[in-house]
């Protein structure tokens, strides 16, 4: 069905459509419609889920933990100061390779007080086992979270899925969407080591260096494993639905000899950047990163590479770019923009590639 | 693509009308986007929505620019924004006015939405409602069909009098 609304509409709409069983929330702004709206369709009754409003975001990933070692399907949503106050339960989650589904809004970290779109928040729960995706509108919004359902619970995977999404940039912004009938899409959720609540076990009990170490290991078999189930998730979301996905999303890359790259809605933007290049005689092409973890190396060979960071690491860099560096050898033009929600437009982001310095990098706004 | 920019204070129901607008051009089968600006507002102070309406789907995010329309829902703000800022050259300007107010060096559509609802005595929270007015004069300009217009009204608000201050609205806006 055709429909209009917004980016955490969206993610609420695909939510009910997956049919979770727990949905346990705190409300934090630009994620609280979300779960408002969910608790609107368990209150109309078109949602059967139980609603467990928690006082913190460690209780409601504690929550979803819970459930979700019972076998059933579970979904939070959170953002910026809630995602990291849930940050140990995260750990948790993940160790205990349960596919809970999160809505992460994107917003930054204060002080100073700021509820702008950034990725710093969801970027430092980076080796924390969960999956994480950034999409890009409020259609991708939607199906990337019915997506995200299967993928966690798949038994090759069994771990939790995380979509980013930039807070108001994304959340508050009033978009045309399809909304589809999943049926048989998201198969029936089979979590292969969920405790019989009428013969409970116990896990996570102390476990001895050689077998912890073995865990670990087998949370990177699930993360490698996610990349071809997300594959095949999206190509069966395509022969269903209609509409396709790819690992990333690449736009007029060609032939092209300078790529820009970045996730979430600049990923969007940048396209409108390469079009304006290319009228100016630079053979531009875009990259849109959309799984971050798994990390998804593209193909950057003999290729200027002018990355955007919506985020940044201390006493290291920009995270995307560097982590591309490190994977393809290339020698970004690294641009920090948009922290906070600062304003980019698609003329800041043509400035980017006509000013590249490759292996720099350059704050925008802040740099001369 | 068509942009407009909409400066109202908060609480008067200004982001509502952005949604709207672009439903009403959804509705007509473009392709539209409402975006609130967030800040440090709280009631009564100035606060800005855009709105985006294509054939083509819309890739921006950004706020806008140089729009084609500027909507004024509270023209006391024009004491203390700069609402032209970035006005097209041959961009229009709609004021909520109670005395007529135009603007030098673009075409100026003055009407009263306020007293408009007042005679309806449509009133929200102590607020006259300006969202159903403005979407008649709005659909006046032609950004929006009279019937996607209607339809907005009779889907978001029950209160048939809503429709009646669309269609005054319509009727005072002289083209």
């Amino acid at each position: 069905m055709l429909t209009f609304g917004t980016g955490n509409k969206a993610v609420a709409m695909a939510v009910r459509d997956a049919k979770p069983v727990v949905v346990a929330a705190y409300p934090i702004t630009p994620q609280t419609e979300i779960v408002e709206e969910l608790a609107n369709y368990v209150t109309d009754g078109s949602l059967d889920a139980r609603y467990i409003p928690v006082e913190s975001e460690h209780s409601s990933m504690a929550a979803c933990i819970g459930a979700a070692a019972t076998g059933v399907r579970t979904f939070t949503a959170t953002s910026s100061h809630g995602l990291v106050y849930m940050c140990e339960m995260l750990h948790m989650s993940a160790g205990a390779r349960l596919p809970i589904v999160m809505a992460n809004a994107n917003r930054s970290i204060g002080p100073g007080w700021n509820i702008g779109a950034e990725h710093t928040d969801s970027i430092s729960m980076r080796d924390t086992g969960w999956l994480q995706v950034y999409v890009s509108s409020v259609q991708e919004a939607y199906d990337v979270t019915l997506m995200a359902f299967r993928i966690a619970e798949h038994t090759d995977v069994l771990l939790p899925v995380m979509i980013n999404l930039d807070g108001f940039l994304l959340t508050h912004i009033t978009q045309t969407f399809e909304t589809v009938e999943p049926d048989d899409f998201i198969p029936p959720i089979a979590t292969p080591h969920a405790i019989d609540i009428n013969n409970p076990g116990g896990y996570g009990t102390l476990t001895p260096g050689d077998t912890h170490f073995k865990f670990r290991r087998d949370i990177e078999r699930g993360m490698q494993a996610s990349i071809p189930v997300i594959e095949e998730t999206e190509a069966d979301f395509a022969r269903r639905f209609g509409r396709e996905y790819h690992l990333y999303d690449e736009y007029r890359m060609e032939d092209a000899d300078v790529v820009i790259i970045a996730m979430g809605t600049f990923g969007k933007e940048m396209e409108v950047a390469v079009d304006i290049l290319r009228e100016e005689g630079i053979r531009a092409g875009a990259i849109r990163m959309r799984w971050f973890r798994p990390f998804i190396t593209p193909d950057l060979d003999g290729k200027d590479v002018v990355v955007i960071d919506r985020d940044y690491s201390f006493g290291f860099g920009g995270v995307v770019a560097n982590e591309l560096q490190a994977k393809c050898g290339c020698k970004p033009f690294s641009v920090i923009a948009g922290l906070g929600g600062q304003e980019v437009t698609y003329d800041d982001i043509a400035e980017f590639v006509r000013i590249q310095r490759p292996g720099t990098e350059h704050w925008f706004g802040v740099d001369d | 693509m068509f942009e407009i920019r909409l400066h109202s204070r908060g609480g008067q129901g200004g982001v509502t009308a952005a949604k709207l607008i672009a439903y009403a051009a959804f509705l007509d089968g473009k392709y539209a986007t409402a975006t609130p600006l967030y800040g440090a507002e709280r009631r009564g102070a100035p606060v800005v929505s855009f709105i985006r309406i294509d054939d083509r789907p819309i890739r921006v995010y950004s706020q806008i620019r140089n729009p084609d329309l500027v909507i004024v829902l509270d023209e006391s703000i024009m004491e203390l924004v700069d609402v032209l800022k970035g006005l097209k050259p041959d961009g229009e300007v709609f004021v909520n006015s109670q005395k007529g107010t135009c603007v030098e060096g673009h075409r100026t559509y003055p009407v009263d939405l306020t007293s408009i609802s007042l005679s309806l005595d449509l009133v929200l929270a102590g607020n006259p409602i300006l969202n159903t007015p403005l979407i008649g004069a709005i659909a006046k300009l032609g950004v929006i069909s009279q019937e996607s217009a209607k339809q907005v009204i009779a889907e978001t608000f029950r209160d048939e009098r809503n429709v009646e201050a669309a269609l005054r609205a319509y009727e005072e806006l002289k083209i």
